[in-house]
């Protein structure tokens, strides 16, 4: 069943029977195939972006489909339900489109951005670090300025698209203060110097190729700096309040993944002589499932419409990122108690959607760090 | 060259569907969507029109209640630059000899109001009523000549007249006919693979012109068309019934032999 969704234009409602359209047609039919063999899927973000829908939420100017938030993360949504890895992917590059969009000077987003949003290129944001994660104000990658460019040096860790990507979003240290010290850098991939690690071996998200950035003396020319030299952990801590809006949306659309599974095998399978629909007991979770997944995208879209209309939503962010991620844990735990045994094979898809929605409460923020920005926006406001 | 591609709003087969009370399709209260066959005629006049050397122009023609309209904007989004829909209730439950003349009628005033036209592309058949003949009428109706079941087309425009080729495969041969301009012609689902629209095109078709003409607008008797002008009537229809368990064949050694006996007394073989 399609999800009943109201939106504020015509074209998004267009926008979204497209995505529908493409996400049966082109993503559903091979997740579980390309999952299973980790392999990563360059040709579906040609589709995308030849679409327009790696673009959806920057300037028309530059090439973007200048959509609200409120539509562009129900397209998310809608491929994440079709292929997690993907709605990820797609969330990952808007990330790293963000900071040029947003900080870059005129010059930098007429020179960069058409082909970062022209749906040709695909990017990632290098921000994390092995030993700098949650503590991101703990990163040592330096950028050392030498004449017109900057040069860097270290290791970034648990970059989705490491080694596929064509343009990177790295933050490195211009100065050792520890907040004011980090800036923003465009690197494009084939810079000397750039080497990824081998794919993680991770436990879901298979088919979306995470690895280490390993850069060694790798210039990167000054104008290449997004911001000011100094600006990159408010850049990076701006940009993770959309992020988590995207990881917020794909969490939607997995949970109603594994909602849609659960309904149709429990109006299929037999036992006692009628469909185990019929009983209460299973009813009840269904019902918990469904609630749990209609609230998750309210909250979501809520925060959506408070960024759309420029008002502060970082606090509602978090709750977002936190509900969401947590209730797209257990609906997709409880997706599997209703396929029961066949649940825990890897013949239908609840087990995998399971093993992806653990992600969730980890990247994008811990969930513990969401309860901390929570905490700390409300403090703040009660303190006036 | 100017083109027109014939589409239709079928019923989303994936959907239930249903009938009315007088057995025609419920097309109302179902998801409508562009007849997956016409998909591949709306792609194939897009291609014939980028490839020809002179700019070209490709309309959208449906006709159908309201939700028709759709078909016509998913051609536009997809590149076509304007849409006919004939609105009329009277043309509810039209047959295909019905159907070919409103489309027969809408091609001549369209060449009438706005110039020639030189090609015109269906589908092989529609996905809901799958009959496969309205192109043939259409052709018929037109006095042009009908090149049907295109698995490729080919437009020679080198001697300042189209010439219009398709290849015809069928089971024992693949034959090649051709016709000078204006012709009909019915596209296979082999012919090409159909583009997304993109966003841009979705932008793109808000400001595409959408003429919506009526039976009088172009010149159809209402009582020539319609259930009540229809040459069959469906008298009852009901549900398929639900599938039988099939035959289980455990093989003992001779799994072999009694498939292939099966196979023999279901006349398969």
């Amino acid at each position: 069943m399609a999800v009943d969704r109201l939106l504020p234009t015509d074209e998004a409602r267009d926008l979204l029977a497209l995505t529908r359209e493409i996400a049966a047609e082109q993503l559903a039919p091979r997740a579980s195939a390309d999952e299973a063999a980790s392999a990563f899927p360059r040709d579906v973000f040609a589709l995308l972006g030849g679409t327009g829908l790696l673009a959806l939420p920057y300037a028309e100017e530059y090439g973007g489909g200048e959509q609200p938030y409120e539509v562009y993360l129900q397209v998310l949504e809608e491929i994440a339900t079709a292929w997690m890895s993907v709605g990820v992917g797609v969330s990952v590059h808007s990330l790293a489109c963000w900071a040029l969009a947003t900080y870059g000077t005129d010059e930098q987003q007429k020179r960069l951005l058409p082909d970062m949003l022209g749906g040709d290129q695909l990017g990632a944001y290098c921000l994390s670090e092995p030993a700098a994660g949650s503590d991101i104000a703990a990163m040592s990658t330096r950028a050392r300025r030498d004449g017109d460019h900057f040069v860097l040096t270290g290791t970034k860790a648990w970059i989705t698209h490491g080694g596929e990507a064509d343009f990177y979003l790295v933050f490195a240290r211009t100065s050792a203060d520890r907040s004011r010290g980090v800036s923003a850098f465009h690197v494009p991939a084939g810079t000397s110097g750039l080497a990824f690690g081998a794919p993680e071996n991770k436990m879901g998200l298979t088919a979306s190729t995470t690895t280490q950035l390993v850069l060694d003396e790798a210039p990167v020319p000054a104008s290449h700096l997004i911001g000011d030299e100094g600006a990159g952990m408010r850049i990076a801590l701006a940009a993770l309040d959309g992020g988590r809006l995207g990881i917020s949306a794909c969490a939607v659309g997995l949970a109603q993944a594994a909602l849609d599974t659960a309904v149709a095998y429990a109006t299929e399978r037999k036992q006692f002589g009628r469909p185990i629909a019929d009983f209460q007991g299973l009813q009840f979770l269904l019902a918990d499932m469904s609630a749990a997944v209609e609230s998750a995208r309210a909250t979501y879209l809520h925060a959506a419409r408070l960024r759309d209309a420029g008002r502060p939503f970082s606090r509602q962010a978090s709750i977002s990122k936190l509900v969401t991620t947590d209730a797209a844990m257990r609906v997709t735990t409880d997706a599997v108690q209703v396929l029961g045994g066949y649940g825990y094979t890897r013949d239908f898809p609840a087990e995998r959607y399971m093993r992806e929605a653990k992600v969730t409460q980890i990247f994008e923020g811990t969930n513990q760090v969401q309860r901390l920005v929570i905490a700390r926006h409300l403090l703040a406001e009660h303190a006036g | 060259m100017r083109i027109v591609v014939c589409v239709k709003l079928v019923p989303d087969a994936t959907a239930s569907r249903s009938f009315e009370p007088d057995h025609t399709v419920d097309r109302v209260s179902v998801d409508g969507l562009l007849s997956e066959l016409d998909e591949y005629a709306v792609e194939e006049a897009l291609r014939i029109r980028d490839a020809a050397s002179e700019d070209g122009e490709v309309v959208a023609v449906t006709m159908g209640p309201q939700a028709a309209a759709d078909a016509v904007r998913k051609s536009l989004q997809m590149g076509a630059d304007s849409g006919v829909h004939v609105l009329d209730e009277a043309i509810a439950g039209s047959d295909a000899p019905a159907t070919s003349l409103v489309l027969a009628a809408t091609l001549r005033k369209l060449g009438a109001d706005t110039g020639p036209v030189d090609l015109v592309v269906c589908g092989m058949a529609s996905t809901d009523g799958t009959m496969g003949v309205v192109p043939a009428m259409l052709a018929e109706r037109l006095g042009l000549p009908q090149l049907t079941y295109a698995n490729q087309v080919t437009v020679d425009d080198s001697n300042g007249a189209y010439r219009v080729q398709v290849r015809r495969d069928s089971d024992l041969a693949t034959e090649t006919v051709e016709a000078a301009a204006p012709v009909v012609v019915s596209v296979t689902d082999q012919i090409n693979e159909p583009r997304y629209p993109s966003f841009k095109g979705i932008m793109a078709a808000k400001k595409k012109p959408v003429q919506t003409w009526s039976l009088s607008d172009v010149g159809v008797d209402p009582a020539e068309v319609g259930l009540s002008a229809a040459w069959t009537a469906v008298v009852s229809a009901e549900a398929r019934p639900p599938r039988s368990a099939g035959t289980v064949v455990t093989d003992e050694g001779d799994g072999g032999t009694r498939l292939a006996e099966y196979l023999v007394e279901k006349k398969f073989v």
